[in-house]
């Protein structure tokens, strides 16, 4: 069963674009398959009746914030708890239900932990070496610290490497046994913000080449949008929204989803055949929407211009991050809405724009009443 | 966020898995076993509730009941008047070598009470030291109560000392300031500031040593007074009387957990903390000025009795032992045995602390709490009482076991368990338990996980518990005086033997081998105090 997961590092390009669509992914093999998955801790539900989907090759990202139980799920899927309901498939293997619970052990998966959690009384090779047995392969444990980049550095101590280093020792341990599913719980919130990047790269890149399942968990929705082929938002124990991140980014199937993941502003406006009018003009929505309703507009969809066509709107504040700025505009009637753009020509509080919809929004049925 | 951390700290508690099931029946019988003994003291004592009953309203048995408890007063009282001016004049005066009298007066707590009240014997009692050197036929007889106080309050006062001279160190010199710049005057700021904050160390420390005078079998029989412990022991040997003693034991016990309850109530209320931000200056310290010498000379006083002397009276007698005629069969075979059981015994009691300690750190709650309170009964309660129950589940119970050597160790390691459960708890709750996950997902089982992460990572713990075990087991004496198989015979035995005969050289030797193994560890227990 541990071939699953080396089926995933000859597949091509295309193929993994294909996964990433949960459409396409139908005859990709599932590599962990979760059906009303639920779990109470005394009265309070960290997760409630979750499905979930992971096809071979796949990074998935489960995202929300914290106590949204995103991490109990992930150690659910692992087998550090026990369900209430539901049951956990990992390659095809009925590994938690109401008959029979596998231990964490016996079920193919490999957990990164926060910390990390190397032991610290081994050396970096046993380190990788331990899930191999009592006698490891030691050409498989050369393999796979080649893989992470660890090469000479395998009589070293956890606490004598960098951040960075720990990270990709704690990631070889979980690759050495070739395992279904990588499973990653805020693998990157430890090391500094200079890094993080850096890193993220590295650890998607190395995933790739040996081609395994993983799935992340991250409170970060910049993390999960660059590292993961599909997202799963999670709030309050259940998942929100499951897509792609351009899907969950930019067609928020809700209005909390819309709004954890980033800036957006929500217009009142009106649908018909396919177009939604809002106050900055017109914009392509959904077809099936008809009559009043929501629309959602992220920043960047939003333009300004000193004498281009669009609505008048007065810059109320700037917020400069250097690579672009956020503008708070004041549009007649006195709405306020944001764009974000590049960070010139620099504006100032004051300043008359034209302000114009250029990017796509989303649309959602006008929630009936407004409290 | 706040759902999310009760979460986390439910996760922590639900995490084990199947590795928590195995852990939770070993520690079960560990605490089962620990617990036996005392509960089936009181089926003894059940036995013949109407000749039991009769025993405990007895006169004989209040009066015995007043003397034990008059003891414990005045141990504690005599303890507390030793140990507060001490402790003062060591942490908080301009006392000349303070460092040395810090350490000094914590040493007399490396001398157990049998020991300390055989020494005393040796040189104040009849055939002893003093007679000889003064010549003369009969001198006033140091046994019986007088003897007892003495010698409990000299070897106990640090138990005293050691809490209110860390309750000194703690006291915020702020206050002070602020009660003065009030227009207090001194005497009044100690009477309202500082002695209310060090009250419940002064409390604890008192309890800590009636508890202990109430409970101490070895200096009491070697100085011959009639108090609980002897009693039972004495009604036990002289005639067998089995019902007499157990339900003697029985009152003991019950006057002890009521004691004991107290004394947890009291050091849970004990410490004051400091209100306000910022970190706490040092203490000022006082001159002493005139009142130096008096100071000097209180603080060498106490030295000469409970240190100077009995250590001078042991080399006295070792020198006059090894000068005469010395039985070394004897004190190797002793010592030879001694050794044996005590590390027979810390052995059995790492192992049987590891699941104990692993449920106490990994899923504590109700169910942890009650494992710990079993395994505790033997520690807590006298070690005559202790001993007297599992000869009685070794004669009834398990009479193959009587008096052998493995019965000899069970005993003793329900008496020492606990020191190795602190010791190993502390170091599994250092143990991220993340690393266990990471093990187990790393395809181990939950004993391969023990093997391979537990073990090692907690093996400082667990050894510093097991050498804390085997300090207590090799100078425990109520076990040995009961249980020891016949001929077996070891260093606290011998010693209580000869002194209780008042054969004074005899005992020299091994008391001195006692002292130097076991002074170390007792050092390293109690005085790391900087």
């Amino acid at each position: 069963m541990s071939d699953a997961a080396t089926i995933g590092g000859v597949t091509s390009v295309a193929e993994k674009v294909a996964a990433c669509s949960i459409g396409g992914a139908g005859e990709r093999a599932e590599i962990v398959r979760v059906e009303g998955l639920r779990k109470h801790f005394d009265d309070v539900r960290a997760v409630g009746d979750v499905d979930l989907t992971l096809h071979a090759g796949e990074i998935a990202a489960l995202l929300g914030p914290s106590g949204c139980g995103k991490t109990t799920l992930l150690r659910l899927v692992a087998g550090f708890e026990r369900p209430d309901a539901g049951t956990v498939e990992v390659a095809g293997n009925l590994v938690a239900s109401a008959e029979g619970f596998t231990p964490p052990e016996r079920r193919s998966v490999a957990m990164v932990f926060q910390d990390y959690a190397l032991f610290p009384h081994m050396t970096v090779e046993q380190n990788v070496g331990y899930a191999l047995g009592r006698r490891p392969d030691r050409e498989r444990v050369a393999k796979v610290m080649r893989l992470v980049g660890l090469d000479g550095l395998g009589d070293r101590r956890p606490d004598e490497l960098s951040g960075g280093q720990q990270q990709r020792v704690a990631l070889a341990r979980a690759l050495a046994p070739t395992p279904s599913v990588v499973l990653l719980d805020e693998p990157f919130s430890g090391l500094d913000a200079s890094m993080r990047e850096q890193v993220r790269g590295e650890v998607r890149e190395i995933l790739r080449a040996a081609g395994v399942a993983a799935i992340l968990v991250t409170h970060d929705q910049e993390e999960a949008l660059s590292f993961a082929d599909t997202v799963a938002v999670m709030n309050a124990g259940q998942i929100e929204q499951f897509g792609t991140p351009e899907e969950i980014y930019g067609r928020p199937a809700n209005h909390w989803v819309a709004s954890f993941l980033g800036e957006i502003d929500v217009l009142p406006g009106k649908a018909s055949g396919g177009r939604a009018t809002c106050l900055l003009g017109e914009a392509a929505v959904d077809g099936s929407l008809e009559g009043p309703v929501d629309v959602l507009i992220r920043p960047e969809s939003i333009s300004t211009s000193q004498d281009g066509g669009g609505q008048d709107g007065i810059v109320v504040e700037r917020v400069y991050f250097g690579h672009d700025q956020l503008v708070t505009l004041e549009l007649e009637g006195g709405v306020r809405v944001h764009s974000r753009n590049l960070g010139f020509p620099a504006c100032h509080p004051g300043d008359r724009l034209k302000v114009s919809l250029t990017g796509p929004v989303t649309a959602l049925p006008s929630p009936p009443a407004q409290a | 966020m706040e759902a999310g951390v009760q979460a986390a700290s439910q996760q922590a508690r639900a995490d084990r898995g199947a590795g928590l099931s195995g852990t939770l029946v070993a520690s079960l019988v560990v605490a089962v076993v620990c617990a036996v003994p005392v509960v089936y003291l009181f089926a003894v004592i059940l036995d013949e509730p109407s000749l039991a009953w009769e025993i405990i309203w007895r006169a004989d048995t209040l009066q015995l009941f007043l003397r034990s408890f008059a003891l414990a007063l005045a141990v504690g009282a005599t303890a507390t008047a030793i140990a507060v001016p001490l402790a003062w004049l060591t942490s908080r005066s301009d006392l000349p070598w303070r460092r040395g009298w810090t350490v000094l007066s914590v040493l007399p707590l490396v001398i157990p009470s049998y020991i300390g009240a055989y020494l005393f014997v040796s040189a104040l009692g009849p055939r002893g030291e003093l007679q000889s050197l003064l010549g003369v036929d009969k001198i006033p007889s140091i046994y019986g109560f007088a003897g007892a106080w003495i010698v409990l309050s000299l070897f106990t006062f640090p138990l005293v000392l050691l809490p209110v001279r860390a309750a000194m160190k703690r006291l915020d010199p702020n206050l002070e300031d602020a009660a003065s710049g009030m227009g207090r005057s001194q005497a009044e700021i100690a009477r309202t500031v500082i002695l209310p904050q060090l009250i419940p160390a002064i409390g604890a420390g008192a309890l800590l040593v009636s508890l202990y005078a109430l409970a101490d079998f070895g200096a009491v029989s070697i100085l011959r007074f009639d108090s609980f412990t002897r009693v039972i022991y004495q009604s036990y040997r002289g005639s067998f009387d089995r019902t007499g003693a157990a339900a003697l034991a029985g009152v003991l016990v019950v006057v002890m957990l009521i004691l004991l309850l107290v004394e947890s109530r009291v050091r849970r209320s004990r410490s004051y903390h400091r209100v306000g931000p910022g970190s706490i200056r040092p203490t000022r310290t006082v001159a002493l000025g005139r009142w130096r010498l008096p100071a000097l000379a209180f603080c060498a006083l106490v030295t000469l009795f409970s240190v100077l002397l009995p250590v001078g009276m042991l080399i006295y007698w070792s020198a006059q032992s090894v000068a005469g005629a010395t039985n070394w069969q004897q004190v190797i075979t002793a010592a030879a045995n001694s050794i044996l059981l005590a590390t027979l015994t810390a052995a059995l009691a790492a192992l049987c602390a590891l699941p104990v300690a692993w449920l106490g750190a990994r899923a504590p709650g109700r169910f942890s709490r009650v494992v710990d309170t079993l395994t505790t009964t033997g520690y807590a309660l006298p070690g005559i009482v202790v001993a007297l129950a599992i000869v009685f589940v070794g004669i009834r119970l398990v009479p193959f076991l009587y008096q052998t050597l493995p019965m000899t160790v069970i005993a003793m390691v329900i008496v020492c368990l606990p020191l190795a459960i602190t010791a190993t708890r502390a170091a599994v709750l250092q143990l991220p338990p993340r690393l266990e996950e990471a093990a187990r997902g790393s395809g181990r089982s939950p004993l391969g996980v023990l093997a391979t992460i537990g073990i090692p990572l907690t093996r400082a713990g667990i050894l510093a518990g097991a050498a804390l075990v085997f300090v207590a087991a090799i100078k425990e004496l109520p076990i040995v005086v009961l249980l020891s198989p016949i001929e077996f015979s070891t260093l606290p035995l011998v010693i209580w033997q000869e002194s209780t005969r008042a054969f004074f050289e005899s005992g020299a030797i091994p008391a001195l081998v006692l002292l130097l193994v076991t002074a170390p560890g007792v050092w390293l227990l109690v005085g790391r105090e900087r």
